[in-house]
């Protein structure tokens, strides 16, 4: 790999410019129809460089990203599945990019019936009755769908229900999303194996809760298979429950959120409907209801009338708007390309492969590395580090060891169960081949922990940068040119 | 492995308590900045703050993770480590001598129903 360190500033040089203006009597004219006050005092200190250097640049940095175009990418928790092409083509047609927001109904029927199938297609997938696409990612969706949950009790003139019961190995981000709606959050202890421990559960479950929030596979990666007795309980003391659509991968067209029980859900396009994520993003977190709560939906709808047409509509009883327009456009187009180019029958295989490619990493890697939780996950699964901990090789140093080897690390340190959290998640667009060779270096690495643990603890070694000093990034952060060359002055 | 101090009593959140008078000084346990990793932020009450047993008085935060600091007991803070605002490694290097806060406690009875050295090193065993 070519070694690039350049920041764009470094290769400014004074007066070089990229484009040359037509000398006419305007020019430099436009500042005077400027009141003084809002004219800065010094031009802004922007790089000045050639069209080539910026493309040089630019071009030299995107050589030194990983991707799951570049390689395999178990980030766990992150579904990390190739994103195919077509999804690419199909959102790049002009008559879909380069739509306005603001043009007329009539004029954009065609990207309304999009929002419109899409919409359904993620109904039926999540045995749901409506889903708004408005939210811009996984964790707006969240908090969208505790406002409807917020709106509904709310509707009922039920003002006593301000909690929301959450486990203690969910996500950061439904505690998070819960406090901003306004809900307390209220911790449900997890059994050993993850799943939600239904006697801690039940002295909960009074009249000041709204609902709960849930994964299933929960964040071990393990089926809740209690699921169906939690939603009767959470139902009968009047909640709702919720669905975090991040471990919906290994469910797809097996199991439906709303068979379970769930009154609503969000679905993370970017991870389950293979569009591009992790810095490649925007994203985009769809929200689904059962009936008793269509109407509570944000604004703005997207209704089809009796003659076929395609119409953007208010709810009265919404929640309000919690997007401009309708949301991330381009994130949809792409998973439902991807829906389309599955089919009904395909897209039924996901779950399985997923589940089947998790389960044989794991099997194969259980000689090696510490699996705190014996049985069949689903799409992903977490190790407590290596087994043998003699040598004091932890999972960060694994994690960097594997950066030499062209692997993308898995997460580490959550879930915070355990203290050693490694968190695995092949998906199901992996051949047999790349799951092996992952499989072989990962035994290759726990081999040199125990034989040359300093090589594994220095690591990585080949990598342009090396290890990274994470206490001094998290203490003194250097975020700007400016800061860098004043660190570097002193 | 991790220390442990015989004389101090402990939390099974991983908060050790030493009595002095009606002053408990409160700090986090070896085991716990071991499984936290580098520090590099702590955040303390402030001084006339009233804590409650069992309730959460600031957090510590390292590379890996940030986690609620549980009271073990109930009263007025009177003194905060003030070098650990410069300095939150300093629980890494020594967690016992790092200190946290110093409480005027209501009850000193609830001292009394926190853990012995032997009970919190079986906790940290499992």
């Amino acid at each position: 790999m070519k070694i690039y360190d350049k920041l764009i500033f470094e290769l400014s040089k004074p007066g070089r410019k990229g484009y040359e203006l037509p000398k006419t009597d305007y020019a430099g004219n436009a500042l005077k129809d400027i009141p003084s006050n809002l004219l800065r005092k010094e031009a802004p200190a922007l790089p000045e460089v050639t069209e080539l250097d910026v493309t040089r640049h630019y071009t030299n940095l995107s050589n030194k990203n990983f991707g799951v175009d570049t390689g395999f990418y178990p980030l766990g928790s992150c579904t990390m599945k190739y994103n195919p092409k077509i999804n690419e083509e199909l959102a790049a047609m002009p008559g879909f990019a380069s739509l306005h927001p603001l043009q007329d109904e009539e004029s954009v029927q065609g990207a309304l019936e999009l929002y419109y199938n899409l919409q359904q297609a993620l109904a039926n997938i999540a045995g749901l009755a409506e889903f708004t696409l408005n939210p811009y990612a996984g964790a707006h969706g969240e908090l969208t769908g505790l406002m409807v949950m917020r709106q509904y009790h709310m509707a009922r003139g039920d003002h006593k229900r301000t909690r929301v019961i959450v486990p203690n190995s969910a996500h950061g981000t439904n505690p998070a999303s819960a406090m901003v709606s306004g809900l307390e959050v209220v911790e449900v202890k997890s059994r050993p194996n993850g799943s939600i421990d239904i006697e801690d559960l039940k002295p909960l479950l009074d009249d000041t809760i709204a609902g709960i929030m849930m994964t299933n596979p929960n964040t071990l990666g393990m089926f809740e298979t209690e699921i169906t007795e939690i939603a009767k309980l959470v139902h009968e003391a009047g909640g709702l429950l919720y669905y975090d659509g991040a471990n919906l991968n290994p469910m797809l067209g097996k199991v439906r959120p709303g068979d379970m029980g769930f009154d609503i859900m969000h679905i993370n396009l970017h991870k389950t409907f293979s569009t591009p994520h992790g810095g490649g993003g925007p994203g985009s977190g769809p929200v689904g209801v059962a009936e008793h709560l269509r109407h509570f939906l944000p604004n703005p709808r997207v209704v089809k009338d009796a003659e076929g047409r395609y119409h953007v509509t208010a709810d009265s009883e919404s929640l309000g708007s919690i997007s401009t327009f309708l949301g991330n456009f381009g994130v949809m187009m792409k998973a439902y390309a991807y829906i389309l180019s599955l089919g009904k029958e395909n897209i039924r295989n996901v779950g399985p492969m997923a589940t089947l490619n998790a389960n044989y990493i794991k099997e194969s890697l259980k000689d090696d590395y510490l699996l705190p939780i014996e049985g069949a996950c689903k799409h992903e699964f977490v190790f407590d580090g290596l087994k043998d901990k003699s040598t004091d090789v932890t999972t960060l140093n694994v994690a960097k060891r594997l950066l030499d080897y062209g692997f993308h690390a898995p997460t580490i340190y959550f879930p915070l169960l355990f203290h050693e959290s490694m968190m695995i998640e092949p998906t199901e667009t992996e051949s047999l081949e790349t799951l092996d060779e992952f499989i072989d270096v990962m035994h290759k690495v726990a081999r040199e922990a125990r034989e040359t643990p300093e090589e594994v603890k220095n690591a990585p070694l080949t990598t342009i940068v090396r290890k990274l000093d994470e206490t001094g990034a998290a203490k003194n952060p250097i975020l700007t040119y400016r800061a860098m060359k004043e660190a570097c002055a002193k | 492995m991790s220390k442990i101090v015989e004389e101090l009593r402990y939390a099974d959140s991983h908060e050790w308590v030493r009595l002095e008078g009606d002053i408990a000084t409160v700090g986090i346990t070896d085991y716990a900045q071991h499984a936290l990793g580098d520090i590099v932020y702590v955040d303390m009450p402030e001084v006339g703050d009233e804590v409650t047993a069992g309730e959460d008085f600031g957090a510590v935060e390292s590379v890996k993770a940030a986690s609620d600091l549980i009271s073990p007991v109930s009263g007025e803070v009177v003194e905060v480590n003030e070098a650990l605002e410069d300095e939150p490694g300093l629980i890494n290097q020594d967690a016992f001598g790092a200190w946290i806060m110093k409480v005027r406690v209501a009850d000193t009875a609830e001292i009394d129903a926190l853990l012995d050295a032997a009970a919190y090193a079986k906790i940290c065993e499992e």
